[in-house]
């Protein structure tokens, strides 16, 4: 008896909001879904709309262009995340530590996460500037190089110059998350293995690490599904372009949506990456879950 | 004045208003480009003259990047009457928008003798299938900038009538040390560089279809990519060309590291304003160049037109405004950043006034504006020739190869 009104309890406080996802997300991903089915595009005249089964992500799958460009998502994500994650945890342990303007610090580290993706963008456009950017500007006064080179303008070196501004902005968020984490570590725990003889990196990794990797897992789960479906910072910084080789997944939903108006094969490439990034978050919970295992046995 | 002054003199100007007007209260939402043409203080200027002369109808004003121009005007189809009312388009979208049903069709509304007052090559702007979807507005091409002083120095006395002199002129600049790179594009990954190679694909007699099938793999269209990868090897071109938009090269030009330029109208004024450049006052305009027994001079058609959404539910004042903004009056008062689509215009003393060489290249370039492909899958065929041309420039494969594989994937279009 007593269960069953729980049970009832549960599902009456969550139902509200149960409500508003299923209109917000459940609805136009059902929406998507079977969008991706048919030949439907946008136009102002009525136009016949046909059921034509896998078509569309057969269409997408033998594409070579959208192959590459799914290999490129995966390089900038597995990077870029991956930095964000080591940055963020190395200028988290600063943080944490005791010294004078610590506040004020842990107050400006957080700046560049606040600036819009889009400005940040524009900024580092202008940094890379093949004859006015600051980076070309420190690097010749360093003696590093001795001609202005183009940095986004180079197929070799454009993708890694946009992974370099998108770590910039996001790290911060990573910092944050592992310096709440590492406030919870016990400092007995430290204290302990320090007097068992265990130096500072030993230290790090077999306690601290494991304290906060619940907290980081989940920040960097959200940064790699953010990061698979990145858009905006490449759009406004490179187009896709030197020839295409900044051209991420995003890029063909986008374009096959607005720019080629097939909306039934723009949303084949929307659920294809959608279904890669939960792929991902996958990844990352089984790994999560068997630590998490490995930490009670 | 106090904020309480200025909601006395609102209330008051809008009773005045009200009060006036026979007309309906309308605000005509309205989408411009915030780059090349007229400047946005130009078309603010314009359209406060509109609003003074028709009273009850307020302008709201819009300007995106032209990049987002055609993105912006498929996303307001489906917002039903809160889409735009007037929106700008390029000379490459009416096909597609005809197609679709995104713009309305205006043809009853162009009095009959305009046909002949303007420009063959404005109209194809607005024209797809013998109907008009909207007013030309912008007629622009490319136009070959030239610094004279540079070329002074390098004892040259004509600017270039063909591509080759243009090319021999360089490498007598470039070997007297003048300027490093003589020359500047905007051949970055964008529809900037298929306008470059339109005009270097017309001046070599060449096609991009032939019966519906892609033709730009051989003859002309070959030829001009050939041309742009040649003059990238020979240190002629700026290599960050490859990453430079329209804007980029007015400032490399204006800042006279570069002895010649292509581009659009609006930098004839701009690059002679001391305010914007250095070299203001050496900046000379011609036609662009012809190519030795096939062309005298090549032109791209890079005309822009007005036209009304087919969602708008103010179609006849969002006329009254296109016809105000095209009119002669008008674009002759504002054809220092544009030049105007009435053939009368380029005769008057108001219009050539202190910009003589422009309009006498004007006269010629205007005759030959060679269309891009006029086919309503035009933006998919561009981005295939952006991306494989661009891999041609930046030394990832050959002219040849990059050329078929564009081919290839044009095949595959849907």
């Amino acid at each position: 008896m007593h269960g069953r009104r729980q049970t009832r309890e549960k599902w009456t406080l969550l139902a509200p909001a149960m409500l508003v996802l299923a209109l917000i997300t459940l609805i136009p991903l059902a929406n998507t879904l079977w969008l991706s089915f048919t030949d439907t595009r946008i136009s102002a005249l009525p136009v016949p709309v046909n059921f034509i089964g896998l078509e569309n992500y057969i269409y997408a799958l033998t594409d070579p262009d959208f192959q590459a460009a799914l290999y490129r998502t995966l390089y900038f994500t597995i990077v870029s995340v991956g930095l964000e994650g080591i940055l963020g945890v190395a200028v988290a342990v600063l943080l944490n530590q005791e010294f004078k303007g610590r506040l004020v610090l842990r107050a400006l580290i957080i700046l560049p996460w606040a600036v819009p993706t889009i400005v940040n963008a524009v900024a580092w456009r202008l940094i890379y500037h093949p004859d006015y950017g600051a980076l070309n500007s420190l690097l010749f006064q360093l003696g590093l190089i001795s001609d202005y080179r183009s940095w986004i303008g180079d197929p070799a070196t454009a993708m890694n110059m946009v992974i370099l501004a998108d770590v910039w902005k996001n790290f911060p968020l990573v910092a944050y998350v592992a310096l709440a984490a590492l406030q919870t570590v016990p400092g007995d725990l430290t204290k302990a293995a320090a007097v068992e003889g265990a130096g500072p990196w030993k230290r790090f990794v077999s306690i601290t690490l494991p304290w906060i990797a619940g907290p980081l897992m989940v920040v960097m789960v959200l940064r790699t599904i953010e990061a698979f479906r990145v858009f905006d910072i490449v759009y406004v910084m490179t187009g896709g372009g030197p020839a295409d080789s900044t051209k991420t997944a995003s890029f063909y939903v986008y374009q096959e949506y607005f720019n080629y108006l097939r909306s039934g094969s723009g949303a084949s490439y929307a659920v294809l990456v959608a279904g890669i990034s939960a792929v991902l978050i996958l990844v990352y919970y089984s790994a999560s879950r068997r630590q998490a295992q490995g930490a009670v046995a | 004045m106090n904020t309480f002054g200025k909601l006395i003199m609102g209330s008051a100007i809008a009773t005045l208003a009200m009060a006036s007007t026979a007309l309906a209260d309308t605000t005509l939402n309205a989408l411009f480009m915030s780059q090349a043409a007229y400047s946005e203080d130009d078309i603010k200027s314009m359209t406060a003259k509109f609003e003074a002369a028709n009273p009850g109808v307020t302008v709201d004003l819009e300007f995106v990047p032209y990049e987002a121009l055609h993105d912006k005007i498929v996303a307001a189809a489906g917002a039903g009457d809160d889409g735009y009312d007037v929106v700008l388009f390029d000379v490459i979208w009416p096909a597609e928008f005809a197609t679709r049903g995104f713009l309305t069709d205006v043809s009853d509304r162009i009095p009959a003798d305009y046909t002949d007052q303007v420009f063959d090559g404005a109209w194809t702007t607005v024209e797809y299938g013998g109907k008009r979807y909207g007013m030309p507005w912008i007629l622009d091409t490319k136009y070959l900038f030239y610094n004279a002083e540079m070329l002074e120095e390098a004892g040259i006395s004509e600017p270039p009538k063909t591509w080759g002199e243009l090319v021999a002129q360089a490498k007598q600049i470039k070997d007297k040390g003048i300027v490093e790179y003589p020359l500047v594009w905007s051949w970055s990954q964008s529809e900037a560089m298929i306008c470059d190679f339109t005009t270097l694909t017309a001046a070599n007699n060449g096609a991009f279809f032939e019966e519906g099938q892609p033709a730009f793999t051989v003859g002309g269209a070959k030829d001009a990519v050939t041309f742009m990868k040649a003059s990238l090897d020979d240190g002629l071109t700026n290599p960050s060309s490859r990453e430079y938009f329209e804007e980029d090269v007015r400032r490399v030009f204006s800042n006279g590291e570069a002895a010649f330029a292509l581009n659009w109208t609006y930098m004839n004024a701009l690059a002679n304003d001391p305010a914007e450049s250095k070299v203001a006052g050496k900046v000379k305009v011609a036609p662009a160049p012809g190519v030795a027994g096939k062309t005298a001079a090549s032109s791209v058609n890079g005309s822009m037109g007005l036209g009304i959404p087919a969602n708008s539910p103010h179609a006849d004042e969002a006329w009254a405004y296109i016809s105000f903004l095209t009119q002669k009056d008008i674009q002759e008062d504002y054809a220092k950043l544009s030049l105007p689509i009435w053939k009368a215009s380029y005769d008057s003393p108001k219009v050539a006034e202190g910009q003589e060489d422009l309009i006498a290249a004007a006269k010629q370039s205007i005759a030959v504006m060679y269309p891009r492909p006029l086919v309503p899958s035009y933006t998919e065929v561009s981005d295939i020739l952006q991306k494989n041309i661009h891999q041609v420039l930046l030394d990832q494969v050959g002219v040849e190869e990059g050329l078929q594989a564009a081919a290839d994937r044009v095949k595959r279009i849907r």
